[in-house]
């Protein structure tokens, strides 16, 4: 029982921490529609520059002050990136903001690196607060108690702020309908900038708060990030008090979990997000959300299949594809093999995310499946690998029939929220799991028939897959199921009016997604003779949506040309440089900006233009512009 | 008061708007007529700025406002009032109405809340009320008081009338008169045939973004052809 009480309040002690962090989050969300992936990585920020300021000034006052120091300097880089970078995506697409702020979250991970250094640092503790007082028989560190105090009156103070000044209500009025504020005379720009700058400071004292009870390291962004995603969506994007609550809720469940089920820890939280999402996406406090403008698609002119010039290029690049053994080494062609199984998980999203209009987070938990099946398969069943080849991808599928059947409910942000705590749930298992998975050591010794053994076979084979995966779902994209699914994206309700059965067609899209990110995850795990739990991770994830992104994220199959130059690019940099993150950080963020449509896209735009221009000037010699006709 | 020439606006790659002129002078009630459709809404939409492309002249009390944010042609005293009203429903009244508040114009008499409570006393009975718990009369009140608490010299009015009761049409029709007393213009998005000749000076006929006709009221009731072909539904 005494446990149990201290067990509780070391809970309400970890929620401050994520409350503050999970606030900001809310509050930029609520007001600027971004879902701020970096949000992590100002916390981690937060951290490393209060450790430094705390270790130089030891004392009661000087703790307090590092950090409010530390949280201030922080919200400077905060309203930098906010004006330099996310004014101009506010009005992007979802998945474009997330993958900016992903791109700052990488920078801030190797930026940190390189100025602290690659080790862990411990901190001081707070000073004049060090002791610790017995509860019940059990020590507890006075430090906990100012932190459960601390979250409430954080809390508080933000109430105040948003209930009782001017700045507040203009705030939650934006939250609402920021065009219509910005109508009555309110200079939104500055509107935003002060949310985002509150957002940071609150994450980065959050991080702050936690160098007495923990090291500071530079991967303690993602693993806050997905707390802080999990909180959220309890809680309610967009709503304080939801995150309060949800903080709570969330700590207590990783405290007494623990306790109780110690084997499926990091699944609980992840379940019961799953449940909100299911019973109520807007989450517990949250309100649902009105999109305020729906983000304006760029205009590429309608897709069409390839004309005999494209079938011919497409058989020439296949053909040499076919003939790269003769031209590279042994390294080349698994390099080669990589870029291949790459483009098969890349044009698996791509399906879902360009034909279907359903922006997956993740879409590792298909490539880990179809993985992971195949490698217990061979591990505990002997199976050979053609026909692992075959219960990969049908485990991938048949998980996506159950997963699918809850993410096809929930549109937009909470689609994507969902997908990523059903990636997170299974990382969580395999991860923990270790008697079936082996855990962090994962499972070795997969490796392919002796007819695919050599690299060269092995690569013909990943190309042979490629080649019909992506017939398959071109195939697919221009068929009439192609055509109610893009129905459906661009108009839910007028297909729903011609009967065109929303959630059973994006189930089935969700299913051949999985099935297909299956394949890729079986020639991954052979390849590399083995698998772990990383396949399942968030990185996996955010690589499919660089390529797709890349590629071009409104085309039907640029994610090949995606995955080609980000995996020989990614491969290249990881070998040839120490601060890859820093580059492919940069990279992202660049073309997030300047090149929304990546190079297929670009590329495509450019010809468009081109090909108009042609016309029109043929077409001006006849006939005089007609009035009102093209601008 | 208010000029608009040659304007152009696109929603995407369609084409809404061609070549529209139109002015307010001081003083005035304009109404904007024309079906559903007829773009009416993307007119006043582009005035102030809400569309992503607009092309054209637009001079405001001889300011060049063609490419200024609608938060900044909102502060030189051109007020809007969406269609769809666009109410906070989280805020309370009394919030709505500060969240139009601005600094009171040179020599001119701040609007306040009494004030507008005054001009729609419904409102004042239900000042701690969410606003997302009113009828749809008193959200269309509230609208325009939350606009006029910018003190705005002229207001986009896009279809008071639409969608309240006959009795609220009344007391809507009313306010205007009483607020042209004051000296605001009006530049006013109608449907409602009766109620915009209650109210107007003046009047333009949109049809498909084109300018089909621009007269007093007087000069529109002695062409019944105009009613027949733009404005009968």
């Amino acid at each position: 029982m005494d446990l149990y009480v201290v067990q509780f309040l070391t809970g309400l002690a970890n929620a401050a921490s994520l409350f503050l962090v999970a606030s900001g989050l809310s509050l930029i969300f609520g007001v600027t529609r971004i879902v701020n992936f970096a949000h992590g990585a100002f916390y981690m920020l937060g951290a490393y520059i209060a450790y430094s300021l705390t270790v130089r000034w030891q004392t009661p006052l000087g703790f307090w002050a590092a950090l409010l120091v530390a949280s201030a300097a922080v919200a400077v880089v905060g309203v930098i990136i906010e004006t330099l970078l996310l004014r101009r995506i506010y009005n992007a697409p979802e998945l474009l903001q997330l993958l900016a702020t992903f791109g700052i979250t990488l920078i801030a991970e190797d930026a940190v690196r390189l100025i602290w250094g690659p080790e862990d640092l411990v901190g001081p503790r707070a000073a004049g607060l060090s002791g610790a007082v017995s509860i019940l028989g059990n020590a507890m560190p006075i430090y906990d108690f100012v932190l459960i105090l601390l979250g409430p009156l954080v809390f508080g103070l933000l109430w105040l702020l948003l209930h009782r000044s001017r700045w507040g209500l203009l705030v939650r009025a934006a939250t609402q309908d920021r065009d219509m504020v910005n109508a009555l005379g309110v200079n939104q720009k500055w509107l935003f900038t002060g949310v985002f700058a509150l957002g940071v400071f609150l994450a980065a004292f959050g991080g702050g708060l936690q160098i007495p009870r923990d090291a500071v390291t530079h991967f303690m962004d993602l693993s806050i990030i997905t707390e802080v995603f999990v909180i959220v969506v309890i809680g309610g994007l967009g709503s304080i008090g939801g995150a309060f609550l949800a903080a709570i809720i969330v700590s207590q469940l990783n405290a007494f979990g623990i306790l109780i089920l110690p084997g499926i820890s990091l699944v609980l939280m992840f379940a019961v997000m799953a449940v909100v999402l299911v019973l109520r996406p807007w989450g517990l406090l949250g309100k649902q959300v009105v999109r305020s403008r729906i983000a304006a698609l760029p205009d590429v002119g309608a897709w069409k299949p390839f004309d005999r010039t494209g079938r011919l290029a497409v058989s020439l690049a296949v053909f040499l594809a076919v003939l790269l053994p003769f031209l590279l080494g042994d390294y080349g062609i698994s390099v080669a093999s990589e870029v291949m199984i790459a483009i098969i998980f890349a044009i698996s999203l791509q399906f879902l995310m360009s034909v279907g209009g359903l922006d997956s987070f993740g879409h590792a938990a298909n490539l880990g499946l179809g993985a992971y099946g195949a490698a217990l398969c061979v591990q505990y069943f002997g199976m050979s690998m053609e026909l692992a080849m075959l219960t990969g991808p049908l485990i991938a599928a048949a998980f996506a029939v159950v997963a699918g059947w809850f993410c096809v409910r929930l549109s937009n942000i909470y689609f994507a929220m969902l997908t990523l705590a059903y990636a997170q749930i299974l990382w969580s298992i395999v991860f923990q799991w270790v008697d079936l998975t082996g855990g962090d050591n994962g499972i070795v010794g997969v490796w392919p028939s002796e007819w695919a053994a050599s690299p060269n076979a092995y690569y013909w084979l990943t190309t042979a897959c490629a080649v019909g995966v992506v017939l398959a779902i071109r195939y697919l994209t221009f068929s009439p199921f192609g055509y109610s699914l893009r129905a459906l994206r661009d108009s839910p309700m007028r297909s729903a009016t011609i009967g065109i059965s929303q959630r059973h067609i994006q189930h089935v899209a969700f299913v051949i997604s999985a099935f297909f990110a299956g394949l890729a995850g079986v020639l991954f795990a052979f390849q590399k003779g083995s698998i772990f739990p990383d396949a399942l991770g968030i990185s996996t994830s955010v690589d499919g949506l660089i390529m797709v992104l890349l590629g071009g994220f409104n085309t039907v199959s640029g994610s090949v040309v995606g995955a080609v130059v980000y995996k020989v690019s990614s491969i290249w940099l990881m070998s040839n440089t120490d601060f890859p993150r820093l580059i492919l950080g940069s990279v992202i963020v660049v073309l997030v900006v300047l090149f929304p449509q990546g190079i297929v896209g670009t590329s495509q735009r450019l010809l468009e233009t081109w090909r108009t221009r042609r016309r029109l000037g043929e077409a001006n010699v006849g006939a005089p512009a007609q009035k009102g006709g093209v601008a | 008061m208010l000029e608009v020439a040659k304007l152009n606006s696109w929603y995407g790659p369609a084409h809404i708007l061609f070549d529209v002129n139109l002015n307010v002078m001081a003083g005035e009630v304009v109404a904007l007529l024309g079906r559903n459709g007829a773009g009416k809404s993307t007119t006043m939409k582009s005035i102030i700025g809400l569309v992503n492309r607009r092309e054209g002249r637009l001079v405001f009390r001889n300011d060049e406002i063609s490419n200024l944010a609608p938060f900044e042609i909102s502060r030189k005293g051109l007020g809007y009032v969406p269609e769809d009203r666009r109410i906070f429903t989280e805020l309370t009244v009394e919030e709505n109405l500060e969240v139009g508040r601005q600094p009171a114009r040179e020599g001119g008499n701040a609007w306040t809340p009494d004030r507008i409570y005054t001009l729609f006393p419904n409102l004042a009975e239900m000042r701690k009320r969410p606003a997302g718990r009113m009828s749809g009369g008193e959200q269309q009140m509230l609208t325009i008081g939350r606009t006029l608490m910018g003190n705005p010299y002229l207001v986009l009015l896009d279809e008071p009338s639409e969608g309240i009761a006959p009795k609220i049409v009344e007391q809507m029709a009313e306010a205007i008169i009483l607020l042209k007393r004051e000296g605001v213009s009006v530049l006013l998005s109608e449907q409602n045939l009766h109620f915009a000749r209650l109210i107007s000076d003046r009047c333009y006929i949109l049809e498909k973004g084109i300018t089909q006709f621009s007269g007093t009221v007087a000069e529109l009731d002695s062409r019944p052809d105009l009613r027949e072909t733009y404005l009968a539904l």
